[in-house]
């Protein structure tokens, strides 16, 4: 039988969506707040991580993902490893640039 | 007498609905498709798949970012304070909100409520014209400031930070003449970054207008919310791009 | 020559069944209104073709004009123009849509049992995509030509040169959709609308090969339209992020560039790879050898081809560890195109092998992609790469396996469905000897080039020094033959629509769902939604089927 999963059909209730809606809010603010605040190398780390569970948020919730189907989650993993293959492969040819010759 | 052509053109439709279980196979169900679950579950995942393309477009820009951000990072500092965090945070603002209120809106079409999809579409609109309102605000101070790369470049708010009072309230130092060119850099991630988001904000605020239009007419409230559903991924996608441009872009370093 | 496969039903009462996808609409807005993913395959057969001919006119000229070591046909700025336009052409509107969008189109929904693709519409979008691409080259080419290599190489493209770059990086960018929604098609189609019964290791190799290319057109292409927008803002409004003055580094391009280009060839010959899989199980009456082996194989070409894209970067720039690390990825990845070669090998072993054009070109295939991937090999070590970079023999390593390997194939392909998809057989003699003209104008204009190469004859040069004249006769020569190899198939297919044998459904006695519907199909496909109950290439199955259909013949009348 070919994948015609029943199409979830899960519907998320609008009391997550607030739920959500003030975590992301809560979260620009932490990151306004935090590059006001001299933490070193943390600084574009906790930069990232805050974007990153912001992103993670709106996927879960507000694009359903979290009730989709195993197919949906693989396709978002394999966009994300190759988004992360092709900055990471790059920057490794420009950050050992720097290293010299052997 | 012979049946006029438009009783039979009509028999011909009863014939035809006849012939179909009304339940089973709705009128938006394609004839390649054997399911309204089937039909609505491959447009889902194909709208996934291009949203991946979407990320790997994205994906370059991003990648000549975090390569430039490494190389010249004092200048990108630097040019970075030009930018209004009051002004981008408010944008940010506006665009979660448009987020909460687009999925809030898939919601209304799930539950068949059409006034209330009218009214979130609505909502997501506005919250979407005013991004880019805001943004052309920001455009328009940087031409007036001379940071448009190519464009009359002026170094003088980098060499001079006394004389530019975004960079004299960061408190930055005077930069080096050629750590001052780079700034150049910056502002042209900056506009090709944010000026692709913001060309992505605008197809999708046409497209909003026209599902406006059809949702008053109960286009999507009637069990068939595919395209509400596909274009709400579209728009989140958009936020999701500007969650990271904002820290990127405002908030390489405030301190 | 060996016994034929061939069964033809009986030609005095054999008829081209009626109601056909041809003859179901007629009028030319039938057809460039379709949503019949068997029109569209047609509709791009045709403009493909037209721009084949054309990349192939401009090879000539290169040809000609490197018959003598003085520039002496064209001024080398108009040289320039011309091979460049001729790579463009043949690579983003020959050799990327090739085999997916018209064989792949045209039969990968029959191949799973389904109507249609999962998205008829954007189907035909692909197709109006690819002739206003198409067409824009053309423009180009009109206007003036572009003459930066179809590698757009910054900062040549962004500052040093005053040809028509926007529009070829704009029919770039729109042929580079086409392939996106193409792919993007093929994926979803094969993720959901497979008949019952068709699971994954049912599927025929060639709808493997083409997923796996699908995943490479969605996932690589975007980044190489985001490098052409990226040259497109800074010829136009300067944001200068390739432009040394601005701190901006070239060679970023390059990366974005590459990223989509190396998984480039991967896109123009897994497509091929499908076929292959498919004819030389048809011609030596055998299950494929190591079908999980193939299938999987063909996922990981595309899985380690996004890994090695800086192998064309050896000598630009790149730092050492960088050289070192994709030079060992390289190694890597030409291991299940090795495991694919080893396959078909065994699969011929103790096979039923006839000689049929299908097979004579899958043949050539064979040969001639293995030669072309070792030289891969030789390029991917960057110490010898060092010494072959941007000399024939890159030019000679790639004709290889896109000539010899896709082309070849391609044409197996055509052939081989040919039956299928217009319901006559193509001339047979006359087309096993244009298989063998081929194959002999291959190698004669392309493996002098080898040498060529490696004696130092740098590529993208008009002129060249005095003792390179023999070796470069002897290719131009070849590819005189090669012409005429190309110019027969034109002439025999066009005149087989109107007198070849009426081919019934199955002429091949070959597996799979599409041989069992009639030629042409009908624009539904099927009568009756068909459910796949035995494995793939399952000959066994298909003896069974033919003895009960004799039966039942037998019995009716």
């Amino acid at each position: 039988m070919s994948e015609t999963q029943e199409h979830a059909h899960h519907i998320v209730s609008p009391k997550v969506y607030v739920v959500i809606f003030f975590a992301l809010l809560v979260g620009t603010a932490t990151t306004v707040w935090a590059s006001y605040v001299d933490l070193g190398i943390w600084n574009p780390i906790i930069a990232l991580a805050i974007a990153c569970t912001k992103a993670t948020l709106v996927v879960l919730f507000f694009m359903h993902v979290k009730y989709a189907t195993k197919l949906t989650k693989l396709t978002i993993f394999c966009g994300g490893f190759l988004f992360l293959t092709l900055i990471g492969m790059t920057l490794a040819d420009y950050i050992t640039r720097a290293w010299g010759q052997w | 007498m012979p049946d006029s052509p438009v009783i039979s053109q009509s028999a011909a439709a009863v014939a035809h609905s006849a012939s179909h279980d009304e339940s089973a196979h709705p009128p938006y169900l394609r004839h390649h498709f054997e399911s309204v679950e089937q039909q609505a579950d491959a447009t889902n995942f194909a709208m996934w798949l291009f949203l991946l393309t979407e990320v790997m477009f994205f994906g370059g820009l991003f990648t000549a970012y975090l390569i430039y951000r490494n190389w010249y990072y004092p200048a990108f500092v630097a040019a970075s304070h030009q930018l209004s965090i009051p002004l981008g945070g408010l944008n940010t603002l506006l665009l979660i909100t448009s987020s909460f209120t687009m999925a809030m809106g898939v919601w209304c079409a799930e539950t068949r409520r059409k006034n209330g999809l009218v009214l979130c579409l609505s909502l997501t609109f506005i919250l979407g014209l005013g991004f880019l309102g805001i943004k052309s605000i920001e455009y328009r101070e940087k031409f007036e400031k001379h940071h448009v790369p190519s464009y009359h470049y002026s170094l003088n708010s980098f060499l001079n930070p006394d004389s530019d009072p975004a960079a004299k309230a960061a408190g930055d130092k005077p930069l080096p003449l050629d750590v001052a060119r780079h700034t150049e850099v910056y502002f042209s991630l900056y506009f090709a970054m944010t000026g692709m988001h913001a060309l992505h904000m605008i197809i999708g605020i046409a497209i909003l207008g026209f599902m406006i239009f059809r949702a008053r007419a109960g286009a999507y409230t009637s069990g068939h919310i595919t395209f509400v559903e596909n274009f709400g991924l579209y728009w989140h996608f958009v936020d999701i791009i500007w969650i990271f441009l904002f820290p990127l872009l405002y908030l390489i370093s405030r301190h | 020559m060996s016994d034929t496969i061939v069964s033809l039903p009986d030609q005095s009462t054999a008829r081209i069944p009626k109601d056909n996808f041809i003859t179901r609409e007629n009028g030319l807005l039938s057809w460039l209104l379709t949503s019949d993913h068997k029109r569209i395959a047609i509709l791009y057969l045709i403009s493909l073709s037209f721009f084949f001919f054309i990349g192939g006119a401009l090879a000539g000229l290169i040809r000609l004009e490197l018959l003598t070591p003085q520039s002496d046909l064209m001024a080398t700025d108009t040289y320039n123009k011309v091979f460049t336009m001729h790579g463009v052409i043949m690579v983003f509107f020959f050799l990327v849509p090739s085999v997916p969008a018209t064989l792949g189109n045209f039969l990968i929904p029959l191949m799973i049992g389904a109507k249609d693709l999962a998205l008829p519409k954007v189907n035909l979008l692909s197709w109006y995509l690819y002739v206003a691409g198409g067409l824009l080259t053309l423009y180009t080419m009109a206007t003036g030509g572009v003459d930066t290599g179809w590698t757009f190489t910054t900062p040549l493209s962004t500052h040093y040169v005053n040809t028509n770059v926007l529009t070829t990086g704009l029919a770039v960018f729109i042929a580079g959709f086409s392939s996106i929604f193409t792919g993007l098609n093929f994926i979803v189609t094969i993720h959901k609308m497979r008949a019952p019964g068709m699971t994954w290791f049912r599927l025929p190799l060639f709808v493997w090969a083409h997923y796996a290319a699908s995943i490479l057109m969605v996932l690589a292409t975007p980044v190489v339209a985001i490098a052409i927008v990226l040259v497109a803002l800074e010829r136009t409004i300067g944001i200068g992020i390739f432009d040394p003055t601005k701190g901006g580094d070239p060679l970023l391009f390059q990366h974005l560039f590459w990223f989509y280009s190396h998984p480039a060839v991967y896109i123009m010959i897994l497509p091929g790879m499908g076929v292959i899989s498919e004819v030389i199980s048809t011609f030596s009456r055998k299950r494929v050898f190591g079908y999980t082996a193939v299938a999987f194989s063909s996922v990981a070409i595309a899985v380690f081809g996004f890994f090695v894209w800086a192998h064309h970067m050896f000598i630009m720039g790149i730092s050492s560890y960088a050289v070192l690390v994709f030079s060992l990825l390289t190694m890597l990845v030409a291991v299940p195109s090795a495991i694919k070669i080893f396959n078909w090998t065994f699969t011929l072993y103790k096979g039923s092998i006839t000689f049929e054009t299908p097979m004579l070109y899958a043949f050539g295939f064979m040969g001639l992609f293995t030669i072309g991937g070792m030289t891969g090999v030789f390029l991917g070590t960057s110490g010898t790469d060092i010494h072959l970079t941007e000399t024939y023999f890159i030019v000679a390593h790639f004709h290889f396996v896109m000539v010899g390997g896709m082309l070849m194939a391609f044409l197996a392909g055509l052939h081989f469905w040919w039956p299928k998809i217009t319901g006559r057989m193509y001339p047979e003699k006359i087309s096993q000897m244009a298989a063998v003209v081929t194959f002999i104008g291959f190698n004669f204009t392309f493996f002098p080039q080898f040498i060529l190469g490696t004696l130092g004859m740098p590529r993208r040069y008009a002129a060249y020094p005095p003792e390179f004249q023999v070796l470069n006769v002897f290719s131009t020569a070849g590819a005189t033959i090669l012409g005429v190899g190309y110019l027969l198939p034109v002439l025999y297919l066009v005149w087989s629509l109107k007198y070849g044998a009426i081919a019934g459904d199955n002429p091949w006695q070959a597996t799979g769902l599409e041989w069992q519907t009639q030629s042409p199909p009908l624009t539904e496909n099927f009568v009756k939604m068909p459910i796949m109950d035995h494995e793939a290439y399952d000959y066994e199955w298909l003896e069974q089927q033919t003895e009960q259909r004799e039966k039942e013949v037998a019995s009716a009348g």
